[in-house]
C-alpha cells in the first residue's frame, strides 16, 4: 500500500499531492468560517483552538515520550497569569508577552522535567499532580497577581491594531494554532522526535543507543509546558478575565480525556479529540436546553436526583469516554479512522 | 513546647486518616499495580449513602454505618470485576485513566444526586468536645480516629499474616503467575483486595464526614493519601502509615510555625524532596528493571 521508501519521503509535510489539496481546503474553509458563522461560533472555535494547542503539546510530551502529566492546568495557568502581568506591569506588547509567557512556562516545565527524570508510573503522576495544585495556590496568594479576585485582560493591541471582537481574535488565534501544530508535527520527524519515540519505547535501550535522557526528557516537559504557556496566554484573552479556580486539575484531566480520546501517539488523533470534546464540553455546559435530551435529563433529575447537581453531568460523560476508550479502543478515534481506512481499502476482502 | 507538642498531636491524627487512605491505595497498588485514583470515590458514594439511609430511610446510624461498609466493599469487587479487570494489555498509564475515569463518573453521580450543598453527618462522638491527654488537648473525633486507624492497621496485619486469605493475596502479589499455579484464584483474590481497600478507605471518609461532607471532601485525603503512599514506596503498608503519618505531621507543623496559606501544598514539597533523594519511596525494597 503506501509503504515508505525513503528517508525524504518520511518526513514530507504532505504525504502527496491530494493531502496538499485537503489541506489548503481546510485553511481556506477556517479562513471564511467566521463570514458565514454566528458570533457564538466563532467564540466556540476559539476555545477550541486553544484546547487544541494544549493537547498537541501534552501529546508531545504524553504520546510520543510516554511520560505522564496531570499538571497541564498549572503550566496554562502560569502561561495566562505571565501574559497579563508582563502587558499590565512591564508594558510588554501582546506577541512578545505571549512569547516569553510561553517560555516562562517552558522553563518551569525543564523544572518539573529535572525530577521527572528519576520518576515513573505513580511517583511521576503525583509529582505533576502536585506541581499543578501547588501553583494555583501559589498564585491565589500572590497579591500582584490579583489573588483569589482574579485579573483582568488588557486591551490587545497588535501593531497598532486594536483587536476588540471575537471575530479579530479568531484569526490571531488561527494563525498561532496552525504555525504550533505544524512546528509540533514537524518536530516528531526530527532527531529530536525519533529520541523521544525511544524514550517512550525503551529508555533503557534508547541510554545505550546514545539517546541523552537528561536533555530529551526535560526537553520534552519543556516543549509542552511552552505550548501550555502559549494556549494559557490567549485563553486569558477569549475570557478577558482568570482567576485561580479556573486552572482546578479537573482541567488537566480533561486536557488528558482529549488526548486519550484522540488517541496517543498520533499527530492526528488528539487534535481530532481536541476538537470534539471540546466541543461536546460546550455542549453540555447548557445541555438542559438542548431539545429532547434536555427535557429528559430534567425529569430525571427531578425524580430521582437533584436538579442543581445537573452541571456535573459533562464529569459523568468524560468519565465515561475515558473508560470506554481505555477498554475498547486504547488507539483512540486515531485508532477507529486506521481501522475503517483499512476496512473500506481492502474491502470485499 | 506544649505548643509543639500539641501541634504534633493534631497532626498525628489527621494522619490517621491519611494512613488509612494510604493503606487502600497501597493494597489495590500491590494487587493490581495501579495507583488509583478512584480510592477517594470509593469511600465518598457509601459515605453518601450512609447519609442518605439515615435521613431518608430513618436507619439508625450504626446500621447505617455497616450497610455503608458492605456496599463499600461490594463497589469495591464490582469496579474491579466490571471494569478494571476488562483493560486490554493495559499500560501503567491506561491504568491511571481509567481509574481517573471511574472516579469522575462516581464523583459526578453524587454531586449530581446531592448537589454541591454543604452537610454533615450525624454522628455519636462529637468533634467539639475534647480530652485531655497530658498537657495536650484532643478532640473526641480525633481520638476516635487514631484508636480507629491503629485497629484497623493492626487487623491487616492480622490478617495477612495469619488468614488463609491474607496469605492468598500476598502470593498473588509478589507472583500473579506462581499463585496461580498453586491453585490461587488469582483474580478473586484481586476482587476481594479491591472491596477490602474501598472499605478500609470508607472507614476514612465515615469518620471525615461528621466535619464536613460535600462531593470534593474526598479529594484532599485522597491525594494526601496517594503522598504518604508514595513516601512509603507504593508497596509497603507500613511504609505508607509511617509516611502518612510524617504527612500529617509537617502539614501541622508548617501550618502552625510558617505559613497557613500553603498548608495544603506542603506535602508535594515533602514527596519531591523524597523523591528527589530516594526515588522509589523510603520503604520499597530495590528492584531492577528488566530491559
Amino acid at each position: 500500500m503506501d509503504m515508505k521508501r525513503s528517508y525524504y519521503e518520511d518526513v514530507r509535510l504532505f504525504s502527496s499531492g491530494v493531502t496538499v489539496f485537503w489541506f489548503f481546503l481546510m485553511i481556506a474553509a477556517l479562513f471564511f468560517f467566521p463570514l458565514v458563522a454566528g458570533n457564538y461560533y466563532v467564540y466556540m472555535a476559539n476555545y477550541i483552538a486553544i484546547n487544541l494547542i494544549v493537547v498537541v503539546g501534552l501529546n508531545l510530551l504524553v504520546g510520543y515520550t510516554g511520560q505522564i502529566s496531570l499538571g497541564h492546568a498549572g503550566f496554562y495557568a502560569i502561561g495566562a497569569y505571565a501574559t497579563i502581568s508582563l502587558m499590565t506591569l512591564a508594558n510588554f506588547p501582546f506577541l512578545p508577552a505571549l512569547i516569553c509567557a510561553g517560555l516562562i512556562a517552558g522553563a518551569f516545565g525543564f523544572l518539573l522535567g529535572l525530577p521527572a527524570l528519576r520518576l515513573e508510573g505513580p511517583y511521576l503522576a503525583i509529582a505533576t499532580l502536585g506541581f499543578g495544585l501547588t501553583v494555583t495556590t501559589i498564585i491565589g496568594r500572590i497579591e500582584m497577581l490579583g489573588g483569589r479576585q482574579g485579573l483582568h485582560a488588557p486591551e490587545l493591541i497588535i501593531m497598532g491594531a486594536t483587536l476588540e471582537t471575537d471575530l479579530e481574535f479568531y484569526y490571531l488565534v488561527l494563525a498561532i494554532t496552525l504555525l504550533l501544530v505544524v512546528f509540533a508535527r514537524n518536530i516528531t520527524k526530527t532527531k529530536v522526535g525519533r529520541a523521544f519515540i525511544a524514550i517512550r519505547d525503551a529508555h533503557i535501550a534508547a541510554e545505550t543507543m546514545g539517546v541523552n535522557l537528561l536533555l530529551y526528557k526535560t526537553l520534552a516537559f519543556a516543549l509542552s509546558a511552552f505550548y501550555a504557556g502559549v494556549a494559557g496566554g490567549l485563553y486569558a484573552f477569549v475570557l478577558r478575565f482568570i482567576e485561580p479556580e479556573l486552572f482546578s486539575m479537573f482541567l488537566s484531566i480533561f486536557f488528558l480525556t482529549m488526548a486519550v480520546a484522540g488517541g496517543l501517539g498520533s499527530m492526528m488523533g488528539p487534535i481530532a479529540g481536541a476538537i470534539l470534546l471540546s466541543f461536546l464540553d460546550l455542549q453540555l455546559r447548557n445541555i438542559l436546553s438542548i431539545p429532547y435530551i434536555g427535557a429528559w435529563l430534567r425529569e430525571l433529575s427531578a425524580s430521582y436526583f437533584s436538579l442543581t447537581g445537573v452541571s456535573n453531568i459533562q464529569y459523568i460523560v468524560f468519565g465515561s469516554i475515558l473508560i470506554l476508550i481505555m477498554l475498547f479502543e486504547p488507539l483512540g478515534l486515531y485508532g477507529i479512522w486506521i481501522r475503517m481506512k483499512k476496512y473500506w481499502k481492502t474491502w470485499p476482502f | 513546647m506544649i505548643d509543639l507538642l500539641q501541634i504534633i498531636t493534631s497532626g498525628v491524627a489527621v494522619g490517621s486518616s491519611y494512613a488509612l487512605m494510604a493503606l487502600g491505595m497501597v493494597l489495590i497498588y500491590k494487587a493490581s499495580e495501579v495507583p488509583n485514583f478512584v480510592q477517594g470515590e470509593m469511600a465518598l458514594l457509601p459515605v453518601f449513602m450512609a447519609y442518605m439511609l439515615i435521613y431518608s430511610y430513618k436507619q439508625s446510624v450504626f446500621t447505617a454505618f455497616f450497610g455503608a461498609l458492605a456496599f463499600a466493599m461490594l463497589l469495591g469487587c464490582f469496579l474491579e470485576f466490571a471494569v478494571v479487570r476488562r483493560a486490554k494489555n493495559p499500560n501503567i498509564l491506561g491504568l491511571i485513566i481509567i481509574t481517573i475515569g471511574l472516579e469522575m463518573i462516581l464523583l459526578g453521580f453524587v454531586s449530581w444526586k446531592f448537589g454541591a450543598d454543604q452537610r454533615v453527618m450525624p454522628f455519636p462522638v462529637s468533634s467539639y468536645s475534647s480530652v485531655m491527654l497530658g498537657d495536650v488537648y484532643i478532640s473526641t473525633l480525633d481520638l476516635l480516629t487514631l484508636v480507629t486507624a491503629l485497629v484497623i492497621m493492626i487487623s491487616l496485619f492480622l490478617f495477612f499474616r495469619f488468614s488463609k486469605l491474607g496469605v492468598a493475596m500476598k502470593a498473588t502479589q509478589q507472583n500473579e503467575t506462581a499463585a496461580r499455579l498453586m491453585g490461587i484464584r488469582t483474580h478473586r483474590v484481586k476482587m476481594i483486595t479491591w472491596g477490602i481497600s474501598a472499605t478500609v478507605g470508607t472507614v476514612a471518609g465515615l469518620l471525615l464526614a461528621p466535619v464536613i461532607m460535600e462531593p470534593y471532601m474526598m479529594w484532599n485525603p485522597m491525594l494526601k493519601g496517594f503522598a504518604a503512599a508514595v513516601i512509603g514506596g507504593m508497596t509497603s503498608l507500613p511504609g505508607a502509615v509511617f509516611g502518612a503519618y510524617i504527612v500529617g505531621i509537617v502539614e501541622h507543623l508548617f501550618g502552625g510555625y510558617v505559613s497557613m496559606d500553603y498548608k495544603a501544598v506542603v506535602a508535594f514539597a515533602v514527596i519531591v524532596i523524597v523523591l528527589c533523594i530516594k526515588p522509589s519511596g523510603l520503604f520499597a525494597r530495590h528492584y531492577v528493571k528488566k530491559v
